[in-house]
């Protein structure tokens, strides 16, 4: 459900609802929220759709000592095209990337994912750097930006650096993130032609925690042969998984299905499932082999078709 | 530590609010408790049934997921707000009324908040779309078919 | 009389308020100088308490109070027995309930340990981190048959095992009936209930008000009247100084019927302590620990058959979780045992149970109250014997229905409400055939067979069923005519949406010729009405509903009477509709009902002796014993066979509730049952891990059904009166909630050919994973 805003277990360590007590910043520039989080470290959190920190603010489980609200920072929302990248300020939310048409032709991948985020309450506020900086293990959109190989621009009251997608995700709920770091761009590589996207994942109801899904993205030669494919997992892991390497036995072929199936068991063997109350770790791991194929099977027809 | 107060002004329905309140403060409990109006329902304070939706600037939202100080200059819009200045229901009120959408209606006014803006924005859903849109709002009572039934009858008769 | 709205699908009268958000529910109260209250509650599951100290708690600003056990005083109880056991033979009942704060043990995590009090909840729940406890964690009874087996640790150390209650009873012989059988079919299963998670959470308010030595309390409670008899009673309270309010409650499913929670128990005593309002609501977290569950029980039972399928006898040993306490009695389990015989002759019977005290939250009554256990049994024995004796499922259950002329039926052992189980009324038959019309039986093999040639899984289910309904022991009505000419009508039991301000004033102005709007329902509001028992067992209708209808008879009456000595006329010659009472083909000759109810309140001048002032009159009505209401389920499922994953392609419910008062409001019964249903079938598990501890205590976790996981439902009905009330109605509240177990197991099995594969299903609920695991070494 809601994409890693309800930790797994709640312990009944004292029984709360509603927030512990803390100071509240409404920061209105960057460089504000930045000296702010400089000051205080590990001890303030940045809030931006709040979507995930909220609720466990709510339980108690995040009791930040100072709360640094950058919804009022314009600057930081918003989608960029420009040539060969697309910018994506972190303050977007999944509702403005749902609306932007050209967005979701640019990136299916992401169009395809997003109706799996919880419901549309959530998605009216909740932000992809929200998103990307929780690094819940079950969200769609870290796989997602791992299989797009997406680099993150992240930056400090004095400087800035560049953070590869699949170096960003260290742990379940854990960043490379420094405690004076916020993540302030999201940079995503135009896709290749004759590439097809698909999503799919397994949740117990639309909206909850993904149980296994995957990202997919093949990208065809002019013969209709396989030059490249990512495949990237979310929900089996702490982090998200990159499972692109399972795939090069598909790497200058005409796609065949025994070797999609192939595919599929080299992908499972590099998952290692946790289970939980949902799902054994075997459950999980089975239907990430089922979802596997039949994601590739779909991007790879997508690819040929054109959409 | 000090308690953190924040002075925020705020509309609710069209009526402007000035208060001073602490910055833990939820948005739920403050539209229910500092501004009395109570339609607006808690059900579990970790964003997951739907009852506090209400809309800020219009969107659906939730309300126990936000800060009350987070409102600060943005217009909020209530359950008590849905119907005109005369008392005339809005057309999904009326719906809901005559398809029985509602049992104990603890939930009611969050399916209000969250398909009167559905409507807005999608004059002609499929039952597919409005169960897709009611989705974050768990109803207890009524299996939900009375609800997707009014939605499609207001839906109509919003078309004209 | 004006058009009858009896029968009539009324638009409801409690829906303005809701739907403009002026309802008043609990949490809506803002009393002067109100305090607030949360409860330090236990993190572990057993547990001798070694220490509490809230000193540090007390010294934070905006703290008033916090209490422990040993605060209490002689006002430490266990709570009263609220159901004690029925007068079966042999009965071992071991009482032992729940206390308002736990003393020398924990006996379940989130039992209440500690009560502070303070200006706000925000600062009550910081003050919960300030108190130091010290437990000694003990292991931990969760498993029933472990807790069984010697050696085992005792929820209960005195009384010497885990033992809650003891059961059997009988009807025939039935180790003769297995020795003349052609087969036995004999399994184990397992049916685990869920938790009510009605969207509104429990809530208690307590005013206290010293100087007009009275109390109020506003409790989320179906049973206002006996929440006031008890707690005048432990406060030392004359009952008429205790004013217990049920406002509008957000969903109630049965637990909000169990008393006295602790935190009943405690908020009056505090507000008398304190002088001062005290609110406590339930925060949703809390819910899965503080408001009582229903949960697992363990059937070995066995079935005794003739070739051509008619069953001979069952007999069924089963344990069933009855959680740390038992207030509530065997009324879960004995339901499972009542239930599980169906609509079905079965000859011989021999059931016994075994309540069982665990370290887990106390069971008693949700919606459907064991019977879903009972009848997923009875069902799958059915599926299983069909099978085996290659008999169609829906066959087998057609050869054994009791027939129309056999009732009342006696089926010869003690139900719920201490009666003898006995069918009032019924026609079984037409049920099952109108549900396999519905469903399209007959045509659904043919389609199933050309949609697996497409690679698509159908499959389908057809479940029967009976609902004890109606149970006494009594509810009461009083009706009133206003000078204004409305009608008031209050009576004792709560209303947590079904509708009772409906058809309760359905009844009402089709006796007194008034609209249904001009009929004003009070319910759960003790000084509006002393008397009653509550909201439970699908009763509400059928008990309160002929109170009011004989109360407004009786209020009808005294209008024509009193206008037919003013019109020196005879009262057959009056006709009572729109509001007036008028003489039949003159009907400018009336008088209105308000002038009538002026009229009988004279100001002066002398009445006949025994005359009583007012239109207005107060009736009780008890039935003999419960009526018994009845139905079929079908359902047409779609599995993925690769992921588990299901698809309800249609849902066709038909019911027998007897005389039907508003088939709106009843179909809404349904659909939220059904709804329910499908949550225990496929969504809703309590997961517990070996320490009692629950690993999915949120709504993110334990999955309620979104409107995209319950389908369309198609609903017949066919009426059978009961004979056990005037107006010949059954219950029809818990129907919809009890046969999706096995209807699903059934459609599950038969979509993915599970009986070739020689799988069983012997469980609920089921989840796409179970199902993985349940199959993955299955022949394909």
């Amino acid at each position: 459900m809601l994409n890693g805003i309800v930790p797994h277990f709640i312990p009944l360590d004292a029984s709360a609802m509603k927030p512990a007590p803390f100071k509240y910043v409404a920061a209105t520039s960057l460089a504000q929220a930045l000296a702010l989080k400089a000051e205080y470290g590990d001890d303030a959190k940045f809030l931006a759709g709040g979507q995930s920190l909220m609720p466990a603010m709510n339980f108690r489980l995040a009791q930040p000592a100072i709360l640094i609200d950058i919804n009022g920072i314009e600057d930081l929302a918003g989608i960029h095209p420009s040539g060969a990248t697309t910018r994506v300020g972190p303050l977007t939310r999944y509702r403005a990337l749902q609306r932007d048409e050209a967005f979701a032709g640019m990136f299916p991948l992401i169009d395809e994912a997003l109706p799996h985020i919880a419901h549309p309450q959530i998605r009216n506020r909740g932000t992809i750097g929200g998103n990307l900086s929780h690094a819940d293990p079950a969200s769609e959109l870290p796989a997602i930006a791992v299989a797009l190989r997406a680099r993150f621009r992240v930056q400090t009251a004095k400087q800035e650096r560049w953070v590869e997608a699949s170096d960003f995700f260290v742990g379940a709920l854990t960043t490379d993130l420094k405690p004076d770091e916020m993540l302030v761009e999201i940079e995503l590589p135009r896709v290749k032609p004759r590439t097809g996207a698909c999503f799919m994942e397994i949740a117990r109801r639309r909206g909850d925690f993904a149980i296994a899904g995957v990202a997919v993205m093949t990208t065809l030669g002019e013969r209709g042969e396989c030059t490249g494919v990512r495949l990237a997992f979310c929900g089996v892991g702490e982090t998200p998984i990159d499972a692109s390497s399972a795939a090069d036995a598909l790497i200058g072929h005409q796609p065949a299905q025994t070797t999609i199936i192939d595919v599929a068991k080299a992908a499972q063997a590099m998952i290692d499932p946790g289970g939980s109350v949902h799902a054994t770790a075997d459950y999980q791991r089975h239907i990430a082999g089922v979802l596997t194929e039949r994601a590739l099977r779909t991007a790879q027809r997508r690819a040929r078709d054109g959409h | 530590m000090d308690i953190d107060f924040h002075d925020i002004t705020l509309s609710v329905n069209g009526t402007k609010y000035q208060r001073r309140i602490e910055s833990r403060l939820l948005l739920s409990d403050f539209i229910r408790h500092d501004l009395a109006l109570a339609g607006t329902h808690v059900g579990c304070e970790h964003g997951v049934c739907g009852a506090c939706t209400i809309l800020l600037d219009g969107q659906p939202v939730r309300s126990c997921l936000m800060l009350a100080v987070q409102a600060n200059h943005h217009e909020l819009s209530t359950v008590e707000g849905l119907a005109d200045k005369a008392g005339e229901y809005h057309p999904l009120q009326q719906a809901m009324h005559e398809h029985h959408g509602l049992q104990c209606g603890y939930c009611t006014p969050g399916i209000l908040m969250t398909i009167t803006a559905f409507l807005d924005e999608n004059s002609s859903p499929s039952e597919d779309e409005v169960r897709e849109a009611l989705s974050g709002n768990l109803c207890r009572c009524t299996g939900y078919q009375n609800i997707v039934d009014a939605v499609l009858a207001a839906a109509d008769r919003m078309r004209g | 009389m004006s058009t009858r709205t009896f029968g009539e699908p009324i638009k409801r009268n409690e829906d303005h308020r809701l739907l403009t958000g002026q309802a008043l529910f609990i949490d809506d109260l803002e009393l002067p100088g109100m305090l607030h209250a949360a409860f330090l509650r236990s993190q572990v599951a057993h547990a001798r308490i070694l220490k509490i100290d809230v000193f540090k708690a007390l010294q934070r600003p905006g703290v008033v109070a916090a209490y422990v056990a040993g605060d209490l005083g002689d006002y430490w109880q266990p709570g009263p027995i609220l159901v004690p056991p029925p007068p079966i033979e042999g009965i071992i009942f071991h009482e032992r309930t729940q206390v308002p704060l736990a003393k020398d043990k924990a006996r379940h995590v989130g039992e209440p340990l500690v009560i502070v009090i303070a200006e706000s909840r925000y600062i009550a729940e910081d003050a919960l981190d300030d108190i130091d406890v010290e437990l000694e964690q003990l292991a931990a009874v969760v498993d029933m048959e472990k807790g069984l087996g010697a050696g085992s640790a005792l929820v209960h150390d005195d009384v010497g095992s885990n033992v809650s209650a003891y059961v059997r009873q009988t009807k025939g012989n039935y180790a003769a009936a297995a020795a003349k059988a052609d087969r036995i079919i004999k399994r184990r299963f397992r049916y685990e209930h869920g938790i009510s998670s009605p969207i509104e959470t429990r809530g208690v308010v307590a005013q206290w008000d010293r100087r007009a030595n009275q109390m109020t309390i506003w409790d989320t409670t179906q049973a206002p009247v006996f929440v006031r008899n008890g707690l005048a009673g432990m406060l030392g309270l004359n009952e008429r100084q205790v004013r217990v309010i049920a406002p509008f409650v957000g969903g109630g499913f049965g637990p909000k019927i169990m008393m006295f929670y602790p935190e009943e128990v405690l908020l009056p005593w505090v507000s008398m302590k304190l002088n001062r309002p005290i609110k406590w609501i339930e925060d949703r977290h809390e819910h899965f620990f503080a408001t009582t569950h229903e949960r697992g029980q363990i059937h070995d039972a066995e079935m005794a058959l003739s070739s051509d399928g008619r069953i001979l006898g069952i007999k069924d040993v089963f344990l069933h979780d009855g959680g740390a306490f038992d207030p509530y009695g065997l009324t879960v389990p004995i339901n499972s045992q009542c239930t599980l015989l169906g609509p079905y002759v079965v000859p011989a019977y021999d059931s016994t149970f075994t309540q069982v005290f665990t370290n887990l939250p106390t069971v008693t009554p949700y919606r459907g109250a064991g019977r879903q256990h009972g009848v997923f049994v009875m069902e799958r024995l059915l599926d299983f014997a069909a099978h085996e004796l290659n008999i169609d499922p829906t066959e087998i259950r057609r050869r054994n229905l009791i027939p129309p002329d056999a009732f009342p039926y006696n089926n010869e052992i003690i139900y719920q409400d201490f009666e003898v189980l006995e069918y009032d009324s019924g026609n079984y038959e037409p049920v099952l055939d109108i549900a396999l019309d519905a469903i399209g039986y007959e045509a659904f093999r043919h389609e199933q067979a050309l949609a697996r040639q497409q690679g698509r899984h159908l499959g389908v289910g057809v479940a029967c069923y009976v609902e004890g309904t109606g149970i006494g022991p009594y509810e009461g009505a009083k009706v009133q005519v206003q000078s204004n000419g409305k009608v008031s009508v209050a009576t004792g039991i709560g209303t947590q949406g079904q509708g009772h301000f409906t058809v309760f004033a359905q009844i009402a102005a089709d006796q007194l010729g008034v609209a249904v709007t001009d009929v004003d329902v009070v319910t759960g509001d003790t000084d509006q009405f002393y008397w009653g028992a509550g909201t439970f067992a699908s009763r509400g209708a059928v008990v309160a509903g002929n109170a009011v209808n004989e109360a407004a008879k009786v209020v009808r009456n005294k209008a024509l009477k009193l206008a037919s000595d003013l019109f020196e006329c005879s009262e057959a010659d009056l006709v009572i509709e729109d509001g007036k009472v008028s003489i039949v083909g003159i009907p400018q000759k009336f008088v209105k009902l308000g002038d009538l109810a002026n009229q009988a309140n004279p100001m002066r001048g002398a009445v006949e002796p025994g005359t009583e002032p007012g239109l207005e009159s107060t009736r009780y009505f008890g039935p003999k014993m419960g009526a018994t209401a009845n139905g079929v389920h079908a359902i047409i499922i779609e599995m993925d066979p690769k992921t588990f994953e299901l698809k309800i392609l249609k849902y066709v419910v038909v019911h027998d509730c007897g005389t039907v008062i508003n088939p709106m409001i009843l179909a809404g019964q349904i659909h939220g049952g059904v709804a329910q249903g499908i949550g225990n079938a496929f969504y809703e598990k309590l997961v517990f891990d070996d320490q009692g501890q629950l690993l999915n205590a949120s709504l993110a976790d334990y999955l309620l059904p979104t409107a995209l996981d319950v389908p369309r439902m198609e609903l017949a009905h066919t009426v059978t009166k009961s004979p056990l009330n005037p107006m010949g109605i059954k219950g029809a509240g818990e129907a919809g909630a009890i046969p999706g177990g096995p209807l699903f197991a059934q459609a599950i099995e038969d979509a993915l050919d599970l009986k070739r594969r020689s799988v069983e299903l012997l469980e609920t609920p089921l989840s796409p994973s179970r199902l993985f695991e349940l199959t993955r070494n299955a022949r394909t």
